[in-house]
């Protein structure tokens, strides 16, 4: 039996362009092109290498947005993803990530119950660069009811692909986990570079399957999705001001470092 | 009409672009210093499918169009001529009259080798004395027993010495020439009596090489002609025509970059307390050269997509290759020009795209020949 492995991606605006309003605090998405998640593109590399090596692998990316995610959903069958499945409803939008893993899980579960199994192994990318929570894949987890690890930056499956030992990154370190499948692993940039998409890929992606679900189709509780349904409240969001530059001393030795350390923080009345 | 790319083109535009930005651009100063023939680039290309790209899915392509491969020429050259020249070359010179005029075992037994990259295409058909009148040329084909004898050489080859496969236009009747005495033929670089020649030294695109080849009693099964016999001017006619898209495309994406460059430039540069971007007279120049590069864009768009639908693009092909020449010459002109002494330095890399430019006016047919086509058309011969 095929193993089956799911990755939650966002479309989200391209960063490399995109700029803030300094006056409302909110993205100028005008004429930006929308792209697939950084970190979710990291996941579905993760995945795909496993469906590389493996034998009948067979991978799903889920999303929900609007249904120009599809286009995004496109890229995604582009590098290699056998088939996707997108949650777009009026009733959705608006959702905080507490509303969305609602909408998510549901999806999930509907694609478990037509594929007759659970998934395997449930991948997303760490966080969104549109929102930066790094929320929704715990949540998910949390929902599906499955062991997570979060910031992954190495992973090897063993042969019997039950078991995933997992290197995450933490600010100061890392750690080494092993974890059974099925479980949720968020993905980091470190974990791999993405493929570029195919020619072939990017003109077929129309024949695969693409399904496009509504709230409805899914069974989701209306009253847990939507705006409605979530508990965040944004008052205000704005660009912190850039930090000035930093200073590198260097010296022969490590007196000769920190004394100049020393002096420095003197002359600015720190000590 | 609806004046845009479809969202696959759209794709493949912004795939082939990041691609470019992260592969490309690293690279393409020390690939013109070190003429160094690109060979990563090329592998990552491979592994994308570009290198069948607008061929069919049934015979080992990747299944897109020609105005896809346009675009794609256009985000190449924007990067690094010299990868769009040894791309460009491969697809519209060697692969494309394979696929139109190949027979089925010739198709056979080469594109799907040739669509995967593991074999690289060139074209002979220049000679010291036959440019754009190839009726001069020298080089023969003749037949004997069960193999074709070719005698001859040919210059300005691009890809020379790095391709598998060449297709080699050579004399087969010193008296019909053009009318029936010409015709094509594909030729191997491991064939007995093929070597390649002197290199060139060229002042532009220099990680592309360009070579004389030699072709001395070469002899090669009866069963390479490409097409029927005599069909060789009709097939280099053939080649020219597409390869004017894949030219003006060139041409584009090289006009994009230095205007891109020289904007960016022109909002950071101050003189007289003021960014030259706030100058009037600078701001309309800028305002002239994005109108030509646009126009230009759209010329070639339309020659691309005439060929998808199988219209007569001859007339267009030459429109685009001509404007779009024109356009990549004053544009890179300008952007060394706008960028002061800085222009004039190597280190900021508008000088590179300068000499790039240059052969889109060459390359193709000269833009005295464009202008006959385009006439013809209009006034009849």
């Amino acid at each position: 039996m095929a193993f089956n492995i799911l990755v939650c991606a966002k479309q989200v605006p391209d960063t490399n362009v995109i700029k803030i309003n300094p006056k409302t605090g909110t993205l100028i998405r005008d004429g930006v092109a929308s792209i697939l998640n950084n970190d979710d593109a990291n996941a579905l590399e993760e995945a795909l290498r496993i469906k590389d090596k493996y034998d009948d692998v067979v991978v799903t990316v889920a999303s929900m947005g609007p249904p120009q995610a599809q286009d995004m959903l496109m890229e995604c069958i582009a590098m290699g993803a056998d088939n996707t499945v997108l949650i777009s409803d009026r009733a959705v939008g608006g959702s905080d990530t507490q509303a969305t893993s609602n909408a998510l899980v549901a999806t999930i579960k509907k694609a478990e119950k037509e594929m007759g199994k659970p998934f395997d192994l449930v991948f997303a990318g760490r966080q969104a660069i549109d929102g930066d929570t790094a929320q929704v894949g715990p949540q998910v987890a949390e929902k599906l009811d499955i062991p997570q690890v979060t910031y992954v930056e190495e992973l090897t499956l063993n042969d019997a692909m039950d078991e995933c030992t997992v290197k995450r990154n933490m600010e100061d370190g890392y750690e080494i986990i092993k974890v059974k499948t099925p479980c949720m692993l968020t993905a980091i940039k470190e974990l791999n570079t993405p493929r570029y998409m195919t020619v072939k890929g990017i003109f077929t992606a129309k024949e695969k399957d693409m399904k496009v679900w509504s709230a409805a189709d899914v069974e989701v509780d209306l009253e847990t999705v939507g705006l409605e349904a979530s508990p965040t409240n944004v008052f205000r969001s704005f660009t912190p001001a850039p930090k000035g530059k930093g200073v590198m001393l260097s010296g022969n030795t490590d007196k000769e470092v920190v004394t100049q350390l020393l002096v420095s923080l003197k002359d600015k009345h720190i000590i | 009409m609806e004046l845009k790319l479809s969202i696959e083109q759209e794709i493949l535009k912004r795939t082939v672009s990041k691609f470019a930005a992260e592969q490309l651009r690293p690279i393409a100063s020390e690939v013109d210093e070190e003429h160094q023939f690109p060979y990563e680039s090329l592998e990552t290309m491979k592994k994308m499918g570009l290198m069948g790209l607008p061929f069919d899915c049934a015979i080992g392509g990747s299944g897109a169009d020609y105005l896809s491969f346009a675009v794609v020429v256009e985000e190449l050259a924007k990067e690094c001529a010299t990868t769009a020249s040894i791309y460009a070359t491969h697809i519209v010179r060697c692969c494309y009259p394979i696929v139109k005029y190949g027979t089925d075992k010739q198709k056979e037994s080469l594109l799907r080798k040739l669509f995967s990259g593991e074999y690289l295409g060139a074209f002979g058909m220049t000679e010291p004395n036959a440019g754009t009148d190839f009726k001069s040329q020298l080089t023969t084909a003749t037949l004997d027993g069960d193999s074709w004898v070719l005698n001859g050489a040919k210059f300005f080859v691009t890809n020379a010495g790095f391709a598998d496969v060449y297709i080699i236009i050579a004399i087969t009747d010193k008296e019909k020439l053009i009318k029936g005495g010409i015709s094509a033929f594909i030729v191997k670089n491991t064939d007995e009596g093929f070597s390649i020649g002197t290199s060139e030294n060229k002042i532009g695109r220099c990680g592309c090489p360009t070579a004389e080849i030699v072709l001395q009693n070469c002899r090669i099964p009866k069963n390479r002609l490409l097409g029927n016999l005599g069909d060789g001017a009709n097939i280099a006619k053939d080649i020219a025509e597409f390869g004017r898209i894949a030219v003006a495309a060139q041409a584009v994406g090289i006009a994009q970059k230095a205007f891109d460059m020289t904007v960016s430039y022109m909002k950071e540069r101050k003189q007289f307390g003021k960014k030259i971007s706030q100058f009037q007279a600078l701001q309309f120049e800028i305002a002239e050269i994005i109108t030509n590069i646009e126009a230009a864009r759209l010329l070639m768009y339309k020659a691309a997509y005439l060929k998808d639908v199988g219209r007569h693009y001859s007339r267009e092909a030459s429109m685009a290759k001509l404007f779009g020449a024109k356009t990549a010459v004053s544009t890179t002109n300008a952007a060394v020009r706008l960028h002061g002494g800085y222009g004039y330095m190597k280190d900021y890399h508008v000088e590179r795209l300068m000499r790039d430019a240059k052969l889109t006016e060459i390359d193709e047919g000269s833009l005295e020949l464009q202008k006959m086509i385009i006439s013809t058309s209009v006034i009849g011969k």
